[in-house]
């Protein structure tokens, strides 16, 4: 009877896993998924620069875009740093909340908020190829 | 259309200015041997008042220009005259150059017009023009030869015929990074006004030019860029004293190129990155110019300002007036031909703040 239970429970992970389309080979993949991957990263970067010019983000229609075309001078791979203005090491998307009730004059966001995920992916992907430097001023 | 100031309203705020006793006004070296043609002008520029709804606007954007203007009331010695550099709306509507034009209307001083893209592109300056009157002209003061340009229209197709809307055409305008934008130019009707306009001007007097964009190609990506700036160049190359003076970059910048000098204003709105720090553009920006200091957005104000321009021997010395920083002052030098820092030139005199990336 136990061993019953245990084939119907591996029968329903390896359906489940086949229903979201993992391997159960974890170190072997196809260059399909790796471009399948990097177009998932790059919806969210594009829904990221969707809300880098959007005039809803805050409550004035200011939007990130025009302090910072193409997320310039914001300097994600300085982050964590010491933002001395709060007196404390801080991570990107704090100064991103910051912005956002500051010059944008709205709430802040959940820092696992979808749009907040979206906006630190366009600015890291506005600025790839720089090399990391935490804590840089 | 004619806005008056409110006497009340000015004095309260240049009371508040005159106690806070930053000003940072300075007296005028004299160079010319007839001083009677010694003068000073103000330059406000890029104030990118914002409409919200009704009767609000973005106020971080108002206080920049009620700020200047302010400040530039209380100059001494007083300026001839004001310029405003372009971009005094955000979309160019109605109510953000009324809202504009009423701030604007407390100078004291005769005030010439320069238009933005921000002023333009929703009905092609139709407004603006009945406000403050022509796209481009020129005139004669104190023996130096003014003229404006407008010099942020583009091509028939992309102006006429792309967008549906002029709403729409003013927004993929409005959006500096935006790749539906298109490059800014004079164009061949306007060079051959300024042509003709040169033609009765002697080579040894003084010109300057006032245009929005940058008469030089720095970075097209964010229209840092004029698509015929070598042929108004050429214009100019004949005069022994020419300089541009232009908006757009919301930043520091001087350049020389041949006799043609170049300062950039700053904006009282908010201060743009250097195309240096985007990190996947190619751009020249001028290797003379010393960087204004990176911005601490903590102080609303910060890295934002408005000019006033000496120009005792025919040549321009532009102060910065900075709302949070350290005034500068970038003055022709006639020992090396070119526009100088007059603190910070010197590599060795630099300070952090003026690093960017």
């Amino acid at each position: 009877m136990r061993r019953k239970y245990v084939w119907i429970s591996l029968a329903v992970v390896a359906a489940a896993l086949a229903v979201v389309g993992v391997s159960l080979q974890a170190d072997e993949f196809t260059d399909t998924d790796v471009e399948r991957w990097q177009g998932e990263y790059m919806s969210v970067v594009d829904d990221g620069r969707a809300l880098w010019g959007s005039p809803d983000l805050g409550t004035n229609g200011v939007a990130c875009g025009q302090c910072h075309p193409n997320g310039a001078n914001t300097h994600p791979e300085t982050y964590p740093k010491f933002q001395q203005q709060l007196g404390r090491v801080i991570a990107l998307r704090e100064m991103i909340n910051w912005c956002l009730m500051n010059p944008l004059e709205g709430e802040v966001l959940e820092l696992d908020d979808p749009r907040m995920i979206a906006l630190e992916a366009y600015i890291s992907y506005e600025r790839r190829g720089v090399a990391l430097d935490p804590g840089k001023h | 259309m004619k806005i008056k100031p409110n006497r009340r309203e000015f004095l309260k705020g240049a009371g508040a200015i005159a106690a806070a006793s930053t000003l940072p006004l300075s007296t005028v070296e004299i160079a010319f041997a007839d001083s009677k043609k010694n003068f000073t002008f103000g330059y406000i520029s890029d104030s990118h008042i914002q409409h919200i709804k009704g009767n609000q606007f973005v106020n971080n954007w108002d206080r920049g220009l009620i700020r200047s203007v302010a400040e530039a009331n209380l100059m001494q010695p007083k300026p001839d005259f004001v310029v405003f550099g372009g971009d005094l709306a955000q979309l160019g509507t109605k109510p953000e150059l009324d809202h504009g034009a009423e701030m604007l209307a407390k100078l004291n001083y005769k005030t010439y017009h320069v238009l933005g893209e921000h002023d333009y592109y929703l009905d092609l300056g139709e407004y603006w023009s009945e406000l403050f009157g022509d796209h481009y002209y020129s005139w004669d003061h104190k023996g130096v030869h003014f003229i404006v340009l407008n010099s942020i229209i583009t091509f028939k197709e992309w102006t006429f015929d792309r967008w549906p809307t002029p709403e729409q055409r003013m927004l993929e305008m409005a959006g500096l990074d935006n790749p539906n934008g298109s490059p800014f130019m004079v164009g061949d009707a306007q060079r051959a006004w300024l042509a003709k306009d040169l033609e009765k001007v002697s080579k040894d007097t003084p010109v300057v030019v006032f245009s929005h964009s940058p008469i030089q190609k720095l970075y097209k990506g964010w229209n840092f860029w004029t698509d015929d700036a070598e042929q108004i160049q050429a214009l100019l190359a004949p005069f022994a004293d020419a300089t541009v003076i232009y908006g757009h970059v919301h930043q520091i910048q001087y350049n020389q190129i041949g006799n043609i000098s170049f300062h950039a204003v700053m904006a009282t709105a908010w201060p743009w990155p250097y195309p240096s720090t985007y990190a996947q553009a190619e751009h020249t920006m001028p290797k003379l110019t010393v960087p204004m200091n990176r911005a601490d957005p903590f102080f609303e104000r910060d890295a934002t300002g408005w000019q006033f321009i000496d120009m005792s021997n025919g040549r321009v010395s532009m102060s910065y007036n900075l709302a949070n920083n350290t005034n500068r002052t970038v003055a022709y030098d006639p020992a090396s031909g070119k526009p100088v820092d007059t603190q910070f030139q010197d590599v060795g005199n630099r300070v952090p703040p003026q690093i960017h990336y």
